[in-house]
């Protein structure tokens, strides 16, 4: 088998007085689509968090590549090719779609100290490139994201995520709130996610729809993970006992 | 057709251009002609660079998220900074750079006290809106120092433009306005601040650094109050600590009027100017249709609930608007 492409190695998290992670050890295989399912609370966001660096870890080690890393912030993380799609959405409904991509990445034609002019241009071609590319079909660019539906903007960030080619895309209970033919089209799109080369981490508290699209399943409860398996050696019934 | 219709019922500074034609004509029709006479527009285009550029950085710091009560009293500390220093023979220069500073000062403290403990802006920039002008009347010593009389008047005050229609305040105001619009519409730094008040979180989750996004709106907010106080003192000849006494108010209103909404992500700085606009018109209007002045604050009163409620309206109606998205 493969190296790691990430590597957690005993990581906690506390909030205040919450014990949240007591020790997380977790290994990711390349191109591998990991199912990670937990009750509420059990500290599912809490990982993802610090592996998208939204919040910084208590205690512990990242590995990338087999090399240790620090992930302090958002920023850190994208560049290092982990993109992550949240379940309360990560857009900003009142700016348009090709806005929203770029936050933070926004194409510049001349920069000072990491300030300058967006080139808007390279950003309405490359946004309509990136809306098509992940099977949307949305007619303009300039559309407001707070216009789009709940399934939309989810397909507006998965192509944000593609377009700056995660090798890790993380999907933090992406189908909350989603009608029932939009959930199916997320869950074929991280099956889809194997043929793209990019490792999948999908977060779910449904376990059916963990099975429809993950080759390991990892649960966790209570801040720790309580089982590790492949999709095939493992069944329903096995991981409901132990959460 | 219709894409277009949705277009422009969405720009929230739509109401309040329609608005400003409106009353323009009306008080054009009542005044018989004296209102856009060139004597009349002098006097409205003297005044309103002052309330504009406080406008400009209010608006700015609205669509960021956050809220300034403290601007009207930092209008009259930054020209008391000045004044007091000039008073001492401090050259011109370096008490602008001394009063700029002090505001920034200013805006960078309300702005971490805001973030770092979590405070809602109004709280802070309430207590900030006494500091200041405290801190305004204790500096100039109970009455106003006398300004030396070799300021550069000509850079700030004197008439210029076609019939000395407007003063060079005039032209300040619309570079810095002109200058601010492309920040908020072209730069990456725009794009920041309309994430950072449109939706934190997300913004966030994308690595902007959005706390120093809000305190460098903050900072640029009070600069913009302090240096349009410092463009009124020197068209007054005298730095009086009264001055700005409930212009935060109407810079919040004029804001508001032109469809920044209070929560964040969503205005524009022409709205911003239309709003000021919008107001020095109405208070100059009603003077010459010789209504009593204080309908003035009902007017604009009126307006702010009136713009509000318009916006919200238009923006349900392009709701509506089936386009395919
Ligand atoms: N920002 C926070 N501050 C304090 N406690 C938190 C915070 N985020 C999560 N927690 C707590 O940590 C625990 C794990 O939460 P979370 O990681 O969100 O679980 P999950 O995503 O599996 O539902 C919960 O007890 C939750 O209340
Ligand atoms: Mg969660």
């Amino acid at each position: 088998m493969s190296h790691p492409i990430i590597s957690v190695r005993n990581l906690h998290k506390w909030y205040s007085g919450v014990h949240a992670l007591k020790g997380v050890s977790l290994d990711i295989y390349p191109n591998e689509t990991v199912g990670l399912i937990g009750d509420n609370g059990a500290g599912k966001s809490t990982l993802i968090n610090i592996l998208s660096g939204v919040q910084l870890a208590s205690e512990g080690e990242i590995h990338l590549d087999g090399k240790p890393v620090r992930i302090r912030s958002p920023r850190d993380a994208m560049d290092l090719g982990i993109e992550t799609i949240y379940q309360y959405n990560s857009m900003v409904p009142t700016m348009s779609i090709a806005r929203n991509m770029f936050i933070g990445r926004e194409p510049l034609k001349f920069r000072l100290f990491g300030l300058g002019v967006m080139d808007h241009k390279q950003m309405a071609a490359e946004s309509t490139d990136a809306i098509a590319g992940a099977g949307l079909h949305l007619r303009s660019p300039d559309a407001l994201v707070g216009e789009l539906s709940g399934g939309q903007r989810q397909g507006v960030a998965i192509a944000r995520a593609m377009h700056f080619k995660s090798r890790v895309m993380i999907l933090d209970e992406p189908t909350n709130h989603l009608a029932v033919k939009e959930t199916k089209k997320v869950i074929d799109f991280v099956r889809s996610l194997k043929d793209l080369n990019i490792t999948g981490i999908f977060i779910s508290h449904n376990i059916h729809h963990v099975f429809e699209c993950c080759d390991r399943i990892v649960a966790m409860a209570r801040g720790e993970v309580v089982l590790d398996k492949r999709a095939e050696d493992t069944s329903m019934d096995e991981i409901l006992d132990v959460l | 057709m219709k894409r277009l219709l949705k277009i422009y019922m969405e720009k929230p500074e739509l109401a309040a251009l329609v608005l400003l034609v409106l009353l323009v004509i009306l008080f054009q029709v009542q005044s018989g002609g004296v209102f856009l006479s060139a004597n009349n527009l002098r006097g409205i285009l003297g005044i309103l660079p002052e309330i504009g550029l406080m406008v400009i950085g209010v608006t700015i710091l609205m669509i960021c998220g956050e809220f300034d009560l403290s601007v009207g009293s930092v209008f009259a500390l930054m020209p008391m900074v000045m004044a007091v220093l000039m008073a001492d023979g401090t050259p011109f220069i370096l008490a602008f750079g001394a009063g700029i500073a002090a505001c920034a000062a200013i805006g960078f403290v309300n702005g971490f006290l805001t973030i770092n403990y979590n405070i809602p802006s109004f709280i802070t920039t309430l207590g900030m809106l006494f500091i200041a002008r405290s801190l305004t009347i204790v500096i100039s010593g109970g009455f106003p120092p006398l300004l030396p009389n070799d300021l550069p008047n000509w850079l700030f005050t004197v008439f210029v433009g076609p019939g000395d229609l407007f003063r060079m305040s005039f032209v300040w105001f619309v570079v810095i306005a002109v200058l601010a619009s492309l920040m908020m519409s072209r730069t990456n730094f725009g794009n920041w601040i309309r994430a950072t008040g449109g939706f934190l979180p997300a913004a966030q989750a994308m690595g902007i650094p959005t706390a120093r996004v809000k305190i460098a709106c903050f900072m640029l907010c009070s600069m913009l109050a302090g240096f349009a106080g410092m463009i009124q003192v020197l068209r007054l000849g005298s730095p009086l600590p009264s001055i700005g006494e409930g212009w935060e108010l109407q810079a919040v209103a004029a804001a508001v009027i032109g469809g920044t909404a209070l929560s964040g992500g969503i205005g524009a700085v022409l709205g911003g100017v239309i709003g000021a606009i919008l107001i020095r018109v109405i208070d100059n209007g009603l003077v010459l249709s010789q209504v009593d002045a204080n309908w003035f604050k009902f007017a604009i009163g009126f307006l702010t609930i009136f713009a509000v409620v318009v916006n919200s309206w238009l923006a349900k109606r392009a709701k509506a608007i089936k386009v395919e998205t």
